[in-house]
Formats: structure tokens, sequence, C-alpha cells
């Protein structure tokens, strides 16, 4: 602990006289704020708590929310409202506990300081003006409806079919190039979620095939496994196997049911679907 | 009628801790000569976590039901290893909660809560407790706030209460006590939180401290020229987990976690002692007889937090008295009990960090390990190959059984100041979870260290292992499965999903005569028999 104490010969003499005041009355004045600022804890702005919260946000949080918080896996962060946070206290909380049911987990190994520079960062990146997407979200709009064949699988807003996932609020959830990625290969985007509780890192719409040790054969998709059993739906049902009963049990890892739109769509239509997609930000 | 009456007293009298537990220190000794009991965290001093009783096996596991559920009503995992005496199984919830079961029914006698103060810290832990300790008619509990506690084991009052460390800078008690002749030894959490470790004794009676051993040495001690600066002092070095205990050395083995700050050797020079070491004790004085490091300057949080397994085995022709453990930093050791000398060394999970262990163990190091700020891919992860959850070591198959934990992780290296009652951990990591990591059950020759049968789980468990008699190894997933394998074959046997995720160690015992198992998952305790 670095204790400061004047050296009396070098204090003018007015500071010299108050010496004692200082001792007495100011400096316990200045302990007293700096308790109350600790204790009401705000995000630190200055360039030195912004560049290491940008360092510990690139090391721990930007393999889902990108690099610059422009989302992945996990949502974008470069705007100033966020979905599960209204100020900096709750991202600070959140950052904290995780959010129970995503992928979001507790980060126990930053201290509270630390989190404070990366809450810091993250307002930073809220301040920052979103770069505008290339497309048209209304031509998007046809492309998802018409062209693109989406809504087959995908529920938007109630509307649609439902072997995808709900894309309603897919905006709030997933950042453009994740979105645009999950168009061109979609078998290297699959979302990953929780299979059980804390074990995120799961491929959610796993194409998975069975066959039983009686010869019965099944396509689908994974929706849950455990160690003894698998469930899997398809598109009319769900199915459920003991894997003791399988003769073969294949998780095809990269693939998705999902086609690419690399071919099937041009440039500037995906950036149409990319630009409507983005802009699902949940029922009003 | 009367003289009835006072014939029924005389027969209590007469049979005292027939209905009521009366844990003699000679009883928890000769814990396996009376399977029908749990009467301590491992189920006896040796920590094999092995039960005689052989009523269920192979062959009828399949008819396994259970007989009742206790739900704690909490939202915190139960990582509680219950103990059982004379029809009463003793668990903690969180936070640091006794509760008293009627084995018959689930049915609670008694319940004990020390209620948690507001500004209550666990850095770098969860809100868990492991368990309690018996000795005579009183049962031992730590709680979160560091009070070793000592309970009345028919009511559940408090006979005495004492503080053992503040919990402002970071002290957590989360272990269960071990009870031997007099004592309650106990140890500390809160090696994230740059804390000094250290290893206490209380006397049973009283609360009154015996013994204290710092894990970290202060200055004029052995093994504190293995601290740079002043390093020493934010060491960490927790022990957090139950050890074990040989009552003809009188020696008390035990475990010491990472270094303070974790990823960031940087700051604390040298190898750290006692970090990530295992302790032997004289258990009367609390003296060091000796100690063995398996992670020399760990730069990846791999605490020596495992229960070490006190066994007889013949090393290269010659019987020893040894003791076995499943690091965190993937290697199986044998060492010679009362000397502590190196025996064997064998990595029995996928490590990355050191090219194999030179004759005294001493970790030869991969080039590249340390975490940086870009991240390094290391296996295991920080919560390495084990963990807490307990082995299992069966006299029968001459096996030692791990749950195993496959999984790698990028590790960063961070800043490492230190602020009292904040984590100090300099770092973090990224571990390749989901479908990049699985986990197993691995039944490993206790001589050799190699691997006679593997049984494959789905994602890396948090759950201990129990081999019985009847030919069975019990153990839960992290998806929720209760099961039993062939001890033999690691064949599975029966499998049971108990809708969360087990993180506990699994107990056998009898009530009336007949083979029960126990085991926590997610927020209850289950109790399974056959019909």
């Amino acid at each position: 602990m670095f204790t400061f104490i004047p050296r009396r010969d070098r204090l003018p003499t007015m500071l010299r006289r108050s010496y004692r005041f200082l001792l007495v009355f100011v400096f316990p004045c200045l302990l007293l704020a700096q308790t109350a600022l600790q204790k009401d804890q705000v995000a630190p702005d200055s360039q030195k708590d912004l560049a290491a919260g940008k360092r510990l946000f690139e090391g721990q949080c930007a393999r889902c929310h990108g690099i610059g918080g422009t989302g992945g896996q996990g949502p974008s962060l470069t705007r100033p409202r966020l979905r599960h946070a209204v100020d900096d206290v709750d991202v600070f909380s959140l950052i904290r506990n995780g959010i129970p049911g995503t992928g979001m987990p507790q980060i126990w190994t930053l201290n509270d300081r630390e989190i404070w520079q990366v809450v810091g960062y993250i307002r930073s990146l809220g301040r920052t003006v979103p770069v505008a997407l290339p497309g048209d979200p209304a031509k998007g709009k046809v492309i998802y409806e018409s062209k693109g064949g989406c809504a087959n699988c995908h529920i938007v807003s109630g509307q649609g079919g439902n072997l995808g996932p709900d894309l309603t609020e897919i905006g709030a959830r997933r950042g453009a190039v994740y979105l645009r990625a999950a168009l061109v290969d979609p078998g290297a985007a699959l979302p990953e979620g929780l299979l059980t509780d804390y074990a995120i890192g799961y491929s959610e719409f796993l194409p998975t095939h069975v066959v039983t040790r009686d010869g019965r054969e099944v396509k689908g998709l994974r929706v849950n496994e455990d160690t003894f059993t698998v469930q899997i739906r398809d598109l009319d049902r769900f199915y459920s196997f003991r894997k003791a009963d399988l003769k073969e049990l294949n998780k095809e890892f990269g693939k998705s049911p999902m086609p690419s739109y690399e071919t099937k769509l041009s440039s500037s239509e995906i950036d149409d679907l990319v630009a409507y997609l983005a802009s699902l930000r949940g029922n009003p | 009628m009367n003289s009835l009456w006072l014939l029924g007293c005389f027969v209590l009298l007469l049979s005292p801790g027939r209905l009521w537990a009366q844990v003699s220190y000679e009883r928890i000794v000769r814990a396996e000569s009376e399977p029908g009991h749990w009467l301590t965290y491992s189920g006896g001093y040796s920590a094999h976590r092995f039960s005689l009783l052989k009523q269920i096996t192979p062959q009828k596991v399949a008819g396994l039901k259970p007989l009742w559920v206790y739900q704690t009503g909490n939202s915190n995992p139960v990582e509680s290893s219950p103990l059982v005496v004379d029809g009463v199984l003793y668990l903690t919830q969180p936070p640091s909660s006794v509760i008293a079961l009627d084995v018959h029914s689930g049915r609670s006698l008694w319940t004990w809560e020390r209620p948690m103060p507001r500004d209550l810290r666990t850095l770098g832990l969860p809100v868990v407790n492991r368990g309690v300790a018996l000795l005579n008619d009183m049962v031992f509990v730590g709680t979160l706030d560091n009070h070793l506690v000592a309970l009345d084991a028919k009511s559940g009052a408090v006979r005495w209460d004492t503080v053992i460390a503040e919990n402002k800078t970071g002290y957590s008690i989360t272990a269960a006590p071990l009870a031997i002749d007099g004592k309650v030894i106990v140890g500390i959490s809160g090696g994230d939180a740059g804390i000094r470790g250290f290893l206490d004794a209380y006397d049973a009676r009283s609360g009154q401290q015996l013994w204290r051993f710092w894990t970290i040495p202060g200055p004029e001690e052995i093994g504190h020229e293995t601290w740079g600066g002043e390093s020493w002092k934010t060491g960490a070095g927790g022990t957090w987990l139950t050890g074990s205990y040989d009552p003809q050395l009188n020696l008390v083995y035990w475990g010491v976690g990472n270094p303070g700050p974790d990823f960031l050797g940087d700051v604390r020079p040298g190898d750290n002692l006692y970090t990530c070491s295992l302790l032997a004790l004289d258990a009367s004085t609390g003296k060091r007889k000796w100690h063995f490091q398996f992670t020399p300057h760990d730069v990846h949080d791999w605490d020596a937090n495992q229960v070490p397994v006190l066994l007889d085995a013949v090393v290269e022709g010659r019987p020893r008295k040894v003791v076995a453990t499943a690091n965190r930093n993937g290697f199986y050791y044998l060492l010679d009990r009362e000397t502590g000398e190196f025996l064997l060394g064998v990595p029995y999970a996928k490590q990355t960090w050191a090219e194999g262990l030179d004759h005294v163990g001493r970790p030869i190091l991969t080039p590249d390990r340390s975490p940086t700020a870009e991240g390094t891919l290391i296996y295991p992860s920080l919560q390495g190959a084990t963990n807490w959850f307990s082995p299992s070591f069966s006299p029968l198959t001459k096996l030692f059984y791990v749950s195993v934990r496959e999984m790698g992780a990028y590790y960063f290296k961070g800043e490492g100041e230190y602020k009292p009652g904040m984590t100090f951990v300099g770092g973090g990591e990224h571990a390749l979870a989901g479908d990049q990591a699985y986990g197993a059950v691995r039944a490993l020759e206790v001589e050799t260290g190699k691997m006679q049968w593997e049984f494959r789980l789905h994602s890396p468990p948090w759950a201990g292992l129990l081999a019985t008699a009847g030919g069975l190894v019990f153990g839960g997933s992290h998806e929720g499965n209760f099961y039993a394998l062939d001890a033999w074959t690691g064949e599975p046997r029966w499998q049971f999903q108990t809708g969360g995720p087990v993180r506990a160690n699994p107990i056998s015992f009898l009530i009336d005569d007949k083979q029960y198992v126990a085991i926590a998952a997610g927020q209850a305790l289950f109790v399974f028999g056959l019909p």
C-alpha cells in the first residue's frame, strides 16, 4: 500500500498552516467520496480503462459477440440499449452471473474492476454509429417470403414452418456477419445452445441419422441427448432412442438441413435478406 | 403398564446409539466393517469410497427403483456427500445448512440453518457445501462465512461455533470437515481471491483451535524461497476438499489448490510451494511430514484438491503403503505415503502441457504452454482432467475408478492487481465445451495406471464414483443420468434420469438390512433400492 506524505518544508506557507486541517478534514472527506464512488459503481471511461476493457472483451467475449461487439453467435452490442440490460449495473450483473437459459455464462475469472472495464467498453460500443447494412430490408422481406422459401421452415411473429429456429427476434440475437455466414454456409454456423444446465456449446438443429438394431432408420435433427438416450425430430414427430438399441448414431457435424443460399441468391439479394433479418427485433 | 414403560426406558439406556448416532472414533476407523452405515466423507479414512455391500449386483441392478426423493427448494446445486448412521441421513444444502433425514421415509428430523450475511463473498466458488463430519454425538459443518459449527446430532442445536477466518478477503468453507480422534480438521476455499491458505484442526469437544498449517510458507519457513518478493502474501493455496487419514501413521493427507493469481505466473516466480501439492501432516501437531508438488508454478488453475486414496500395493515387486491420486493436471500418481517418494506418474487423460514426468515426478514442460493475451490452447481445461468429485478404489478388482473430463481450453493472461475481497486470477479461459468435449469413467490398474476399460459420457462429468462389492460402479452424468456400470468390464447395467445435473458423490448403506444407494442431483437427493 502506497501512502503519500507531503514534505512539510516544500509546502507553501498557507498550506503548511492548514496541513493539520487537510489531515483532519479534507483527506477523510476525499476518502469518503472515493468510498461512495466505489459503492455507486459506474463504468470507467478513461482511455486506459477502455483499452483494458477492449483487451478483456476481445479475449473473452468476442468469440460470441464478435470483434468490436458486432455480434456473432451472441448478439451485437453496438447499440445504446441492450436487450437484457437497462443500465451499467445490469450489464455488470449479467456478466458476473450469466443469463440462465442462454449461452451467456457466468464470468468469475474477472474481478469487479475488470468487469467494470468491460462494461465501459461495451458502453462505448453503444456510442459508435452502427455501420449501415448494405441491403434493403423491404426487398429482403420479399425474398424471405418468396424466392428464399425461408418461411417454409422458420417462424416470424407466429407465421411460418417450425423445423428451423424461430426468427422473430433474430436481429436482436445475432450479428449481421453471423446472419450472412448462416445463409452462405449454414452447416458451419449451426447455433449453439444448452443441452444441459451450464453445458453450453452443443450444436442445435444438428442433422442426425440413426439405425436401430432391428434395422429401423430415422433421419432428423438432434433435439436433446444424454449419455444413454438421444431425442430426434423430423418434420412430423419426435423420436426417442436408447443408445444401447442403436446400431448407428451419426451426428453430422458441419451439415445443416438448411440449403446454402450462396448460389441460390445473388450477392445483393443476400444483402437484402440479411438487412431484413437484422431488422427482426421481436414482437412489439 | 408402568413397569413396561420403565422396561422400555431401561432398554433405551442399555442400547445407546441404536436409535441415535453415537459415532466413536474407533467406529470410523473400522467403518468398512459396518458397511450398513456411511460414517465419514469418503466412506472410511482410507477414502476408497467403496462399499462392501453386495445385494445389488450386475444381474439385479436393472430393478433399482427410487425409494424417496428429498427436494431442497433452493436454486443452488446440491454437491453434498451424505453421511448415514443408525437410521439418519445427514445432508447439507446450500448455502451451508444441515438437514437430518429419516432414511425410511425421507422426512426431515431437524434442520439447522445459518443465515448468510448480506455482504457474503463467494469469490471463484459456487454457493455449495459438500457435507458434514460425525463424531460421537455431534455433527460438524463449515459455512460460507467461515463458521465451523458443532451441532447436537439428536436435535441440531449448536454445541459450539468457532469463526476460523474472515470472509471479506475471500475465505469460505465449502468442504466437509474430517473428524478424527478428538479433532475436527477443516480446509478453506478462496484460492481465486489471493488468500493465504491453511489447514486447521479444532478440539471436537470445545471448538478450540489445536493447530494451523499455513499452505503458503511465511518468512524463514521451508518453502518460502519458492515465492519471489512478496508474492507469498497472496499465494492462495486453498484446502477446499476433504482429505484422508492413516490412523497407524497418524498422518493426515490433504490436497492444496492453485497459486494466486491463477493464470499470471510472472508475478510469483518460483515453484510456489505448497500450491498444487499433496501434504502429509502429523495429525497431532499439524507439522509437515512430507509434501509432493504435482504442478510446480502452476498457471492453469490445476488445484490438487482431489481425494487422496490410501491403499496397499505392490510396486515393482515390493509391497508399499501408497497414496493414489488422479490429479487435475491429467496425471495419475502413486506416492509412498510414509515418505512421499514418487513411485509412478502416467497420464490418464489428454494433456498437452507436459512431455512427461522425470524420475522424481517433476513435469517436463512443453514449450508455449503458458496463458497469453491471445489465448493458448491447452488440455485439460482449467476444470482439469478430473476435479473435486471422488474417485473410487475396489480392493476386489484392484481398479482405481475416476470420472474424467476430456476438454481443452484457451488460456488467457490478464492483469494481476491484488485488491482484498476481489477475485485475483490474472486471466481466464475459454473452454472447448459442448460437442467438442466429452467425459468418461476410466478404470485404471492401480499399480500401473494402465486403463482397463472406459465408459464414455456425453459431457464432462461433475460426479464422483462408488464401487461396491456387488461388482458395480455407480456414477452420475452432467445430463442427469445416475447409472451403474459393471465394475469388471465397464458395461452399463442401469440408469435413471434424475432431471438435474449430478454434481455429487454416491454412497451406499442399509435400511432394515436392505442395500440402498443415494446421490444428489440438481436440487434434490435420490435414494434407490431393489423392490
